[in-house]
């Protein structure tokens, strides 16, 4: 079989793999697994509203899929989408605050350029270390990770907090929120999502139809002959990077000025992690990445309903943990499609 | 300067130090798990996803059997079946170990979060189950200073640095120990030579399982008593930057351990200080000390040092 069919075939079957396991476990602590999946599927697919639901959750983790996807083209592994996603969004939104004077034309650009600034030079920072002196990006960005989340608990409890209770920042300038596309009751669904699928077709161009492109793929596949060739691989770590990161400052814009308006203290949740897991599922392919961004989106949706009938909603990490093991460690895929030909 | 002073207290207080090795503890059994992992050519990031199965399922068993000690047995045990995914993942099937190794993560996450309600009827955290006894030693108990710090430790304490003395041993002075690092250095070599290259990886990466697992415990019946949801905190991650600073040597590792406990219990300590106010809203910004340290540990800004070299490899036997 060729390349292509199993790009597609391995992730497809690590996750009808992972669903499987996990009905045993839901089986293990007393329910029906198919109740807990017809309630997933409700949850993400039954209504107008579900629907809406299932799309905002979508359109950020499009973002830092297309973020890890773009690491991993170029030979890097960014773990740091998380923080970088928070940093976007928490300086984006120090800034949108005061943004009342300037029309929507300006001030949306200019608050998704400040987030996905911040995030370019938040993942730099690991880029430039890797090139530098040979730090791996894994535990940098992890560390930088944290660093973000406790600057940004610092910053929205106390020179950003505003009123009482859960800490949040105030609230971003009207002209900076984005144009709300459908209203379903209290679900009011962004344009973000279009902005995100923009973003997945940027990507497929830079990589695809540019020589930057060419040049951090060359490093990616293979640096030592990127190097030999004369491209330099030091800079592209650390461009790669910025661009991987600016593609998760996006995802905290998304978040800022379509979905909370306001910087609160828990604002990813996760988001940044889902990244890789929906980067291996699209196998790295910007349209790839958008579909797999929908099956995670629809399971994070969905996993609510299924919490009603006593379902926990972590259900979704353990499917994505395997599934990215499958993935990650894909001859075990190959294998058993392989012996069930043979026996077929 | 009141803040000087106040700098000065801290570090002529015992407490300081008591504290510093009562932070350094988990950090040390983590570490001393990659050390075994790496060493043999298996990069293992899952130590954080480990730890956190190991705090869990050590308060799982202590709430069934009132036991602290089947506890952490069951800690070492679960530990050991996580590392061995890994291993089976990494070294059978050849995968990527850090792209494994955030899968493990995940799964340790989804799993504790997952049997939480079904186990203990609540969600995020569960009741205190019972905590290890800390031992009192009676003479060292009454001599000034050194006895306000060592006089009344837990046993996990002692067990911690006793792990890095046998490592050591084990590592540096045993044929096994020998085997272990001619397979991270260079694993094609040491086949050669009739050393079962598999076999010695997934004793190294099993061995990361026992000591995470144990590492977990101590977080949770160790310390507080309690399981709460992702309650390693990113301590798993900073072990593993313990452990490349400490050029995967067991007694390096400890000794960066040890570095880091300080910096967290001196953010403690300086917090609590009398002499100077600090808000709780700076209380953030002191957690991320031991982050940003590491990140200078990291880039080699404290010396370079030069992993295994078969580190992060799978090693594929020529057909």
């Amino acid at each position: 079989m060729n390349k292509k069919i199993w790009s597609i075939l391995v992730p497809v079957v690590s996750v009808i793999i992972a669903l499987l396991f996990s009905a045993v476990i839901i089986v293990l602590i007393g329910k029906s697994p198919f109740e807990a999946y017809a309630a997933l599927l409700r949850g993400a697919f039954s209504s107008k509203q579900a629907i809406a639901d299932t799309v905002i959750k979508t359109t950020p983790l499009i973002l830092t899929g297309l973020a890890v996807g773009f690491g991993f083209r170029a030979g890097v592994f960014n773990i740091g989408a998380e923080g970088q996603m928070v940093m976007g969004a928490l300086i984006a939104a120090a800034f949108a605050g005061n943004f009342g004077s300037l029309p929507p034309v300006v001030a949306i650009p200019l608050t998704m350029l400040i987030a996905m600034s911040v995030g370019a030079a938040y993942a730099a920072i690991a880029g430039y270390l890797k090139a530098k002196t040979g730090a791996h990006e894994v535990v940098t960005t992890i560390m930088l990770n944290w660093i973000a989340t406790y600057f940004a608990s610092y910053m929205v409890t106390g020179p950003l907090a505003v009123g009482s209770g859960t800490p949040k920042s105030p609230e971003i300038a009207d002209s900076a929120q984005l144009p709300i596309l459908m209203k379903v009751g209290a679900i009011e669904m962004s344009s973000g999502i279009i902005i995100a699928i923009v973003a997945a077709i940027f990507m497929y161009i830079l990589l695809n139809k540019t020589v930057t492109g060419y040049e951090i793929k060359g490093v990616g596949f293979n640096p030592y002959a990127a190097e030999y060739g004369g491209i330099s691989v030091g800079k592209n770590v650390v461009l790669a990077m910025a661009v991987s990161g600016a593609l998760a400052g996006l995802a905290g814009a998304m978040e800022l000025m379509g979905v909370h308006h306001r910087f609160l203290g828990e604002l990813s949740g996760g988001k940044g992690f889902d990244g890789i897991s929906i980067a291996l599922i699209g196998q790295n392919n910007p349209i790839g990445i958008i579909f797999a961004a929908l099956l995670i989106g629809a399971l994070r949706t969905g996993s609510n309903e299924m919490q009603f009938i006593g379902v926990p909603k972590h259900m979704v990490m353990i499917v994505q943990g395997i599934v990215i093991f499958l993935v990650a460690a894909d001859r075990i895929v190959r294998t058993i499609m392989i012996r069930k030909r043979v026996n077929a | 300067m009141r803040i000087l002073e106040a700098i000065f207290l801290v570090f002529i207080n015992p407490l300081f130090y008591k504290i510093t090795l009562t932070a350094s503890t988990p950090l040390i059994f983590a570490a001393l798990g990659g050390v075994y992992s790496e060493i043999t050519g298996v990069v293992n990031i899952a130590l954080e996803g480990i730890m956190l199965i190991g705090a869990f399922t050590s308060v799982v068993f202590t709430w069934l059997t009132g036991n602290v000690w089947i506890g952490v047995f069951m800690a070492i045990v679960s530990g050991v079946a996580l590392a061995w995914l890994h291993a089976w993942g990494s070294i059978k099937w050849a995968g990527d170990q850090v792209v494994l190794g955030t899968a493990i993560i995940l799964i340790a996450q989804g799993v504790t979060g997952f049997l939480m309600e079904p186990i203990f009827g609540k969600p995020g955290q569960t009741d205190f189950v019972g905590k290890i006894e800390e031992i009192k030693i009676p003479g060292v108990a009454k001599v000034p200073f050194i006895g306000k710090i060592i006089g009344e430790l837990s046993p996990m304490v002692y067990i911690a640095f006793a792990s890095v003395v046998f490592s050591w041993w084990l590592i540096y002075k045993t044929k096994l120990g020998l085997r272990m690092r001619s397979v991270g250095e260079n694993p094609e070599a040491a086949d050669t030579l009739g050393v079962n290259v598999y076999g010695i990886r997934y004793f190294g990466v099993l061995m990361s399982g026992v000591f995470a697992g144990i590492a977990g415990a101590y977080l949770s019946i160790g310390e507080v008593g309690h399981f709460r949801e992702l309650m390693t905190g990113g301590r798993g991650f900073i072990a593993l930057a313990a452990m490349i600073l400490g050029k995967w040597n067991p007694v390096g590792a400890m000794l960066v351990s040890i570095l880091f406990g300080a910096s967290s219990a001196f953010a403690n300590q300086l917090q609590s200080s009398s002499l100077i106010h600090v808000p709780a809203t700076v209380k953030p910004l002191f957690d991320m000390i031991p982050f940003i340290l590491t990140i200078i540990v990291v880039a080699g800004f404290v010396g370079r040092s030069r992993p295994p070299k078969a580190d992060g490899i799978p090693y594929e036997k020529e057909a």
